[in-house]
């Protein structure tokens, strides 16, 4: 069992355990919901003839890919549709007796933060970072009661002692700036349930969080919702979140209901064909030992490479902060620190850790993108005796795949000199082999020809991230760096272009460089795995010794925070971290502890 | 903070050391020549030569700087080649008309601008956006002394709700405030509607409206402070295209401040005052600068003075 909240502000009650579903009158009732949106080519629906019913104490799921329509629903329910081009176009909305569709926004302005609350994916941009945590949590209060300015601070602390913030007086004059993203969310989350709303709506709550804070997050929504009788509406594309905290499921695609059920029963026997694929589609983490490791590290018992593509030692990267009278530099943010791996032809290296610990430094630096200390060697050749011409040879044997595909492609280019582009830079070929060479691309990124004369915003997302593909591959590179390259895509997708990504490494022998938070992901595609805390390496070994045999505690606590996508493995409590993770800036001259690795068998590296 | 500041204060001595040279090289430079305009035009070649030789001016360049440095720095701006007294008293006579001016200008800009690009934000797409944009234009475009007189045609001719001109209560003040701050409210009223629409767009602003506030206070409480970042850094700048209107709007009002003092000197080549009004004019937009640095970190909690 979880830790109550140390205050009356949530009244901790066993009786108020979740009804069994369908007995109680709904709190929430959604009948035959329509909502358009007009566009150029006129009225589109995104939402059809959605039903369902909401109970107190209840955890619906709407579970679907990009464009299913669930964060419409969520924003419809609430009101809050994006004015003017998307409005519900027909059915009801009813919150106890209340019709909210027809209610006017004055209204509704009564409803919304008390009897129904949300909070959104973006914990970084859902608080004003002009008004501090005090008054944005105290306006909420203050709009809906009648208290006075004494006991609205009173509320405001308690409601942040309810959601685990620690030092909650001290919160109340910080600025958003001031908080880590799980803080942050925090806060969201002791705004929405400060005044007990009768339904919480959490649209992707935990996407934007850290897996070791996701679980924290989703424990806290569940012993508070467990604590007020809440009815939580819980919107996400994630089926481990899905079966961690869901009592029913509904399945979304193109806006229209697919499938709604108990969620044991969604999991363990879908009824529609779209569901299955969806579960089948989300990447699991094997506990089971089965998957044998690359012959290469069989040979390679010491777990020295011979021959690596890459080879980077005790790689350095700091930043400089300025400070004082003169403005000189007085401390240093230590990104990367003494970090030594290697990686063979054909091999995947995954780098995994919490945001800031250093990985996508560590790939910037590899493919010459930040200033570093340290000997990085690629294909033989190190890249700091270089010359310039040289060390532009070298960088066409190492590309790199970002994580937002959209942000990743000029808008203003055409996708086919897009991939041509580092062609031209290089100066291979001339034009018309150069075309021929980029329509070989597409086709091989499973593109067809005829699309490279298009822009980038005609394409989806998953199609965007394999024309990144085909330009990281234009330059035949022995080394690919991805970036989070698939953590933008919904899960099917994210499928298809993992095998994409497979398939090339066995057919060209490239070597990935594999940035992922997403631990499932990792377990899935990676011969080797580097865990990466505070810029250090602090355990590397093949798959199956880092997944089936973790050594190093911060490894476990990663490996364990997963949901995992099975609701008979729910877990009663989650790992929690007490305290945020240190920070990496440190005054000049101020060393951090180096961590030693030693080998604790079979090339498996863990820090003492 | 204060070690910010004194930085600061440093640098913006410098870069009055390099307005001083310049302005005192494009001087030595003009064509016109002071001492002609002294004498006038019956005066003998002995008398002109004489005149030079006591003002120092057939003195090669550096060292005619170097005496004025040497002097400014002792805070002697020089005297005055026509009205024969010292700049110094002469600026600081006229100094606080053009501040008082300055102050109605800037309180003007920010009323109208900041309403104007506000309503046009909210009702973006509408008739009223398109006719307070269009408004806006016009002030942005117009020159300010057909401004100048156009409103006292209107309000102080026909209306007569205002004087002619003349410096003194603050009904003196309405129409050159006006006149001099409806450009700078033109381009605030652009600027504060691009920024505030981009605000309203802000996830922060639906958490606002989630929260169940009213309309009126998400504008207000979460948007404004956000919006009007943009425009304070412009307050500073706008110091500086206020000296080249007060030229201009305290000639058309007859307003007794230092523009009018500088549009005399520079009539005369009366060089120490051009001078003197050059310094104190760089030294307000400086100041102005560091004003508005300042003041960005009260608003926005996220800005940090280093």
């Amino acid at each position: 069992m979880s830790v109550a909240p140390e205050t009356g502000a949530m009244e901790a009650s066993a009786t108020n355990r979740r009804p069994a579903v369908g007995t109680a009158t709904p709190v929430l009732d959604v009948a035959h919901l329509s909502v358009t949106v007009r566009g150029d080519d006129g009225e589109r629906e995104v939402v059809s003839d959605l039903s369902f019913s909401l109970s107190r104490g209840e955890t619906l799921c709407i579970a679907g890919e990009s464009g299913s329509g669930k964060s419409m629903t969520s924003l419809a329910v609430m009101g809050l549709l994006p004015q003017p081009a998307a409005r519900i176009s027909a059915g009801s909305v009813r919150l106890g007796d209340i019709e909210l569709t027809r209610l006017s926004e004055s209204r509704m302005c009564r409803i919304r933060g008390d009897r129904v609350a949300m909070i959104f994916q973006e914990p970084m941009t859902s608080l004003n970072p002009v008004l501090s945590i005090g008054r944005q949590l105290t306006e909420a209060i203050e709009v809906h009661t009648a208290l006075s300015r004494g006991q609205v601070r009173q509320r405001a602390i308690e409601a942040l002692q309810a959601v685990r913030i620690p030092e909650a007086e001290r919160r109340l004059t910080q600025y958003p700036h001031e908080l880590s993203g799980g803080m942050r969310q925090r806060v969201m989350i002791a705004m929405a349930l400060a005044l007990k709303p009768d339904v919480l709506i959490a649209d992707e709550p935990t996407t934007a969080l850290d897996v070791t804070v996701q679980g924290e997050v989703l424990e806290l929504l569940r012993d508070l919702q467990r604590d007020t009788g809440t009815a939580l509406i819980l919107i996400t594309h994630d089926m481990g979140v899905v079966a961690e905290m869901a009592d029913r499921v509904i399945v979304m695609r193109n806006g229209a209901m697919v499938e709604q059920g108990d969620v044991a029963d969604i999991f363990s026997r879908p009824k529609t064909d779209y569901t299955r694929e969806l579960l089948a589609a989300v990447p699991r983490m094997r506990r089971e030992a089965g998957v044998a490791a690359p012959a290469l590290f069989e040979a390679e018992a010491g777990g020295a490479i011979s021959n690596p593509v890459a080879s980077v030692s005790d790689l350095k990267v700091r930043f400089d902060l300025h400070g004082g009278f003169f403005g000189r530099v007085d401390r240093r943010v230590h990104a990367v620190e003494n970090v030594s791996f290697q990686i063979a032809r054909n091999e995947t290296l995954s780098l995994v850790g919490e945001s800031g610990c250093g990985k996508s430094t560590t790939a910037k630096a590899i493919a010459g993108l930040v200033p570093y200390a340290g000997d990085i060697v690629v294909e033989g050749r190190n890249l700091s005796g270089l010359s310039r011409t040289d060390r532009n040879a070298v960088r066409r044997d190492v590309q790199m795949i970002f994580q937002d595909p959209y942000a990743s492609l000029d808008p203003r280019m055409r996708v086919g000199d897009l991939v041509e582009e580092p062609l031209v830079v290089h100066a291979i070929g001339d034009r018309t082999e150069r075309r021929e060479r980029v329509a070989d691309l597409f086709e091989r990124v499973g593109l067809s020809a005829g699309q490279m004369d298009r822009y980038p915003h005609e394409f989806s997302g998953g199609q965007r991230q394999r024309i990144c593909i085909a330009r990281a591959l234009a330059l035949n590179p022995k080394l690919i760096i991805a970036d989070e390259s698939v953590s933008a895509l919904d899960v099917s997708v994210q499928a298809r272009v993992l095998r994409l990504l497979k398939d090339l490494q066995r057919e060209f022998g490239i070597a990935y460089l594999f940035i992922s938070h997403d631990m499932a992901v990792v377990e899935n595609i990676s011969d080797r795995v580097a865990v990466m805390y505070l810029g250090q390496i602090v355990e590397i070994g093949t798959r199956d010794q880092v997944f089936f045999d973790p050594r190093h505690p911060y490894t476990k606590r990663l490996i364990d925070a997963v949901p995992v996508p099975d609701p008979a493995h729910r877990r009663a409590q989650f790992a929690r971290l007490d305290r945020e993770i240190p920070s990496a800036v440190r005054r000049v001259g101020e060393e951090p502890n180096r961590v030693t690795l030693s080998d604790v068998g079979g090339g498996h590296l863990v820090a003492a | 903070m204060i070690a910010y500041i004194i930085r600061r204060l440093i640098q913006s001595a410098l870069i009055l050391l390099g307005v001083s040279i310049i302005t005192f090289a494009l001087l030595y430079l003009l064509p016109a020549d002071p001492v002609r305009q002294i004498a006038g035009r019956s005066a003998t070649p002995q008398t002109v030569e004489n005149i030079r030789q006591q003002l120092g001016l057939d003195q090669p360049f550096f060292i005619q700087y170097w005496r004025y440095l040497t002097n400014l720095l002792s805070g002697d701006f020089g005297r005055s080649y026509i009205q024969r007294s010292e700049v110094s008293e002469l600026i600081v006579a006229r100094l606080p008309a053009s501040l008082l001016l300055m102050v109605g200008a800037i309180i003007c800009e920010l009323a109208i601008g900041l309403s104007m690009g506000l309503v046009a934000a909210v009702k973006r797409g509408s008739v009223t956006d398109q006719t307070l944009m269009v408004t806006s234009f016009v002030g942005v475009s117009a020159p300010q002394f057909v401004v100048g007189l156009l409103l006292l045609y209107v309000f102080a001719v026909q209306l007569g709700w205002f004087p002619i001109g003349g410096y003194g209560t603050w009904r003196h003040l309405v129409l050159p405030s006006l006149t001099l701050g409806i450009l700078g409210a033109g381009w605030y009223a652009r600027m504060m509607r691009s920024s505030m629409i981009d605000v309203l767009r802000q996830d922060y602003i639906r958490t606002a409206r989630a929260k169940g506030l009213q309309r009126g206070t998400i504008l207000l409480r979460h948007a404004f402070p956000n919006a009007i970042l943009p425009v304070v850094a412009m307050i500073g700048i706008d110091i500086g295209i206020f000296m080249g209107g007060i030229v201009v709007v305290e000639s058309v009002f007859g307003w007794p401040g230092i523009g009018q003092l500088a549009w005399q000197a520079i009539q005369r080549v009366d060089i120490p005052i051009i001078m003197g009004v050059t310094l104190v004019s760089a030294c307000a937009i400086v100041l102005g600068n560091l004003l508005a640095d300042i003041v960005a970190p009260f608003i926005d909690p996220r800005i940090k003075l280093r």
